[in-house]
């Protein structure tokens, strides 16, 4: 194997706090090279340096075996190396033809514009990798993995050697998730290397052939795939044995709390008939697609069943709104807790007390003591890792704003929590806190619905699991006789 | 092809404005006269060709609102050069290119290199600009302007007689509008300039990864504007043959409002050229319309407002239409 990329002894720090300190790292020619690590690793950095835009502070740069003093941001495009950025960084306003030719038409430096090669050199990446797709399409039209292939047709417009995918199947479907690990393949084949960057483990060990592990910003070291299992990876990514066996859980009540009849919405979900206990965790488990997240936004009151009928604690309720749902005890964390379940720039004070800053108040004045006192409380109960409530959001890392959210719904005290995919983009351990917390929370007496499309965190923490799939519940299933493995037979049927 | 036509913006207003021309016209046949669509394009030329600049600003992502200042001192300014040093009127227009140019990328250079809002810093070089044209001329008017204004601003096409006597005929004007919207046409369609303001606007972030000029792309946008303004600022003064410091200014928000309502987002990314024509014309048309009918030109600015509800109802009833034609979840039996 002959290398195209080596970085060897990188260190690169920001206003004094080392970000990368000795990072190794080599790429071959042609393979496809798995990169793993917590979030605040270091990943992000190494990525900014390869790419070129950012400058490490010492280390050696290796390219084709000839050594380069520097990346420039430039520099790096013509050598053949592209990014693929999370957010895509496509333009939603313009065509798909002209977001995939742009690269190519502004290194052309020409000063006008031509239709005709636009289109001509959008087919051709195109057909590189054997799609098509309607080049007169506003980008914004197309489902988010459509975009993604827009995103890579962009990248093999030019003569390409190294691509690197920036976690690039966070927000995807299964299905568009595999045609997208057949399309790395496939690149493969032709002779480009890949730098494939992931929190799903086994989409890592499916394609890649090496693997390289940063932990606290040096290099654990790089390993062929075969090597490693997913235990021994986690655990030198964490430096931790995580015990991920399924937790031992008692759930004597009989207290029914919430139960859902025959729920259904139009173009959502059908029929959907459910109970929940008091201190039961219920799972529900099925892809983007299954009406997952339209049940809960159902029984949550921001978009109400056009039937079924709704009793909590045996009794019937209408829920029309958010406000009523609220009133009934029922708690939500939205799926895309960024968008929904904060606002980011205020603090985490403020946030910890937006849901309850009524009951803080004397006659609309809320003492300043009160709501500190009270957002504290929360910090100290959920083990919140920030310097001071009052810092925002926005500068905390995803596990912990994933507990401000959870600390803004627990403080109204619910009697029914629904979390909606609560371990999205988390790194491993703080995955593990939250999964403890959900866990206590009901032995708490708490009765907890946690949707999700990952069976381990499915299987490791719930009583009961429900399989939807297109709008319908296909199975019910008791979680402590279920395998993984079995479960992931059930889904793979539809 | 037809599903295409009713999504657009475009083809709404474009039914819209034949439906008014039907009705002012069935209540007042001098409204289709040559005498009087020359009239109002002539009157709406300044608007029209300042609408262009609008429209860039507002692809890029922003709202500019300085640019009736910078067409107000321009006027002020070659006005008073002609006065001292003489000139044709071509002369007057490279002036007024050249101080409405600068005064424009003064505006560029405080954007991009303090990052600030663009209602922002043209909020405030509006008043820069406009109290200093006041603390330089202390509001003084110019009656008597140089011949060379009058005589441009005079120059009839197709003239006719009238049967009062008078003459009338398509002026100029109209026709440096229309050059403005061409070659802004050309710039957005045509050039890798136009495409990156597009760009830009679209997500500002990915322009610059994917290494567009993102500092000369602003800098060109509002040099742009303050092109067309110090144009629009000759064309004003040619047309109503006097200055008053303080005329121009306050149009802005006219302006601004038939770009959106011409279909430009005020989110950045979208707008054409066609829908800013309409938008004008609908402004033009509306207020020639009230005047034939007799109808008080208060109503100009209600009709107005009412006109720009609407449109935003229109839209945000689309937008609801597509997101409810997205079926998120296809339910199988």
């Amino acid at each position: 194997m002959q290398e195209l990329l080596k970085l060897s002894g990188i260190y690169k720090s920001f206003e004094g706090v080392r970000a990368l300190k000795g990072v190794n790292i080599t790429i071959n020619k042609g393979e496809i090279h798995g990169l793993v690590g917590e979030n605040g690793s270091g990943k992000s950095t190494l990525i900014k340096i390869i790419s070129g835009f950012i400058q490490p502070d010492s280390g050696k740069i290796f390219f084709d075996g000839k050594e380069v003093s520097r990346l420039a941001a430039g520099e790096t495009t013509s050598w053949g190396v592209q990014v693929i950025y999370q957010d895509l960084s496509l333009f939603p306003n313009l065509t798909v033809a002209e977001n995939i030719a742009y690269n190519e038409m502004l290194e052309k430096r020409t000063a006008f514009t031509d239709w005709k090669e636009i289109e001509r050199i959008a087919r051709n990446a195109m057909a590189k990798i054997k799609i098509d797709i309607d080049l007169h399409r506003l980008t914004e039209e197309l489902p988010i993995g459509t975009q993604q292939l827009v995103a890579i047709c962009r990248a093999l417009t030019s003569d390409i050697r190294l691509l690197i995918l920036d976690e690039p199947t966070a927000s995807l479907t299964k299905k568009d998730i595999n045609n997208l690990l057949s399309v790395m393949k496939d690149l493969q084949s032709k002779g480009i290397a890949i730098l494939f960057v992931s929190h799903k483990l086994n989409e890592i060990f499916d394609v890649a052939e090496n693997i390289t592990i940063l932990r606290d910003g040096m290099s654990v070291g790089t390993f062929p795939s075969k090597s490693l299992t997913n235990d021994s990876l986690v655990e030198l990514m964490t430096g931790k044995a995580l015990n991920q066996t399924r937790m031992a859980r008692q759930t004597n009540s009989s207290k029914v709390i919430l139960e859902v009849r025959h729920f259904s919405k139009k173009n959502n979900f059908k029929d959907i008939s459910f109970s929940l206990k008091a201190g039961e965790i219920l799972g529900i488990i099925g892809l983007i697609g299954s009406g997952r997240t339209e049940l809960a936004c159902a029984i949550y009151g921001i978009a109400p069943p056009d039937s079924g009928e709704l009793f909590i604690h045996g009794r019937p309720v209408k829920i029309r709104n958010v406000r009523d749902a609220v009133k009934e005890g029922i708690a939500y964390v939205p799926e895309n807790r960024l968008v929904e379940g904060l606002i980011q720039k205020q603090s985490v004070m403020d946030n910890l007390n937006a849901a309850i800053i009524k009951s803080l108040s004397h006659g609309g004045y809320v003492p300043y003591q009160r709501r500190l006192d009270h957002a504290s409380q929360w910090i100290d109960r959920l083990n919140i890792k920030v310097a001071h409530p009052l810092v925002a959001v926005q500068t905390l890392s995803g596990g912990n704003q994933q507990k401000v959210v959870l600390g803004k719904c627990l403080s109204t005290k619910p009697s029914v929590l629904i979390l909606d995919s609560p371990t999205v983009g988390i790194d491993i351990m703080a995955k593990a806190s939250i999964h403890e917390m959900i866990r206590n929370l009901a032995a708490q007496g708490i009765a907890v619905i946690l949707i999700s499309d990952e069976i381990p965190e499915i299987t490791h923490n719930c009583d009961r699991i429900l399989l939807m799939h297109a709008g319908k519940i296909r199975a019910e299933l008791d979680a402590s006789t279920i395998q993984a493995s079995d479960l992931e037979r059930m889904m793979a049927q539809y | 092809m037809l599903k295409k036509l009713f999504r657009q913006n475009e083809t709404y207003l474009f039914l819209l404005i034949i439906l008014l021309s039907i009705l002012i016209g069935t209540r007042n046949p001098l409204f289709f006269t040559f005498e009087n669509i020359a009239g109002f394009l002539k009157s709406y030329s300044m608007i029209g060709i300042m609408s262009v600049g609008t429209l860039f600003v507002l692809i890029l992502g922003g709202t500019d609102v300085s640019f009736t200042a910078i067409a107000q001192v321009v006027e002020y300014a070659v006005v008073v050069l002609v006065m001292k040093f003489g000139g044709n009127i071509f002369i007057a227009f490279l002036e007024a290119a050249i101080i409405g140019t600068a005064l424009g990328l003064l505006n560029g250079l405080i954007i991009y290199r303090f990052k600030v809002p663009i209602i922002i810093v043209t909020i405030a070089t509006f008043n820069i600009y406009f109290g200093m044209l006041y603390v330089i001329t202390k509001g003084k008017l110019i009656n008597n302007i140089p011949q060379i204004f009058k005589d441009f601003g005079n120059i009839l096409l197709f003239p006719q007689t009238s049967a009062i006597g008078g003459t009338y005929g398509l002026s100029l004007m109209p026709l440096i509008w229309l050059a403005a919207l061409i070659l802004g046409w050309f710039i957005l369609k045509k050039t890798m300039m136009g495409r990156s303001i597009f760009a830009v606007g679209g997500n500002e972030i990915a322009a610059e990864r994917i290494g567009i000029n993102t500092f000369a792309t602003k800098l060109f946008v509002f040099g742009f504007v303050g092109f067309l303004a110090g144009i629009a600022g000759v064309v004003h003064v040619a047309i109503v043959q006097s200055v008053v410091p303080n005329i121009i200014v306050g149009k802005e928000l006219e302006v601004i409002a038939a770009v959106v309502i011409g279909g430009a987002s005020i989110f950045g990314g979208r707008g054409t050229i066609f829908g800013t024509f309409l938008g004008v014309l609908l402004f033009a048309m509306l207020n020639n319309g009230l005047t034939l009918l007799r109808i008080s030109s208060y109503w100009y600015s209600v009709t107005i407002g009412a006109i720009i509800i609407i449109a935003i109802i229109a839209s945000a009833y689309q937008r609801l239409q597509r997101a409810k034609a997205n079926i998120k979840v296809q339910i199988q039996d």
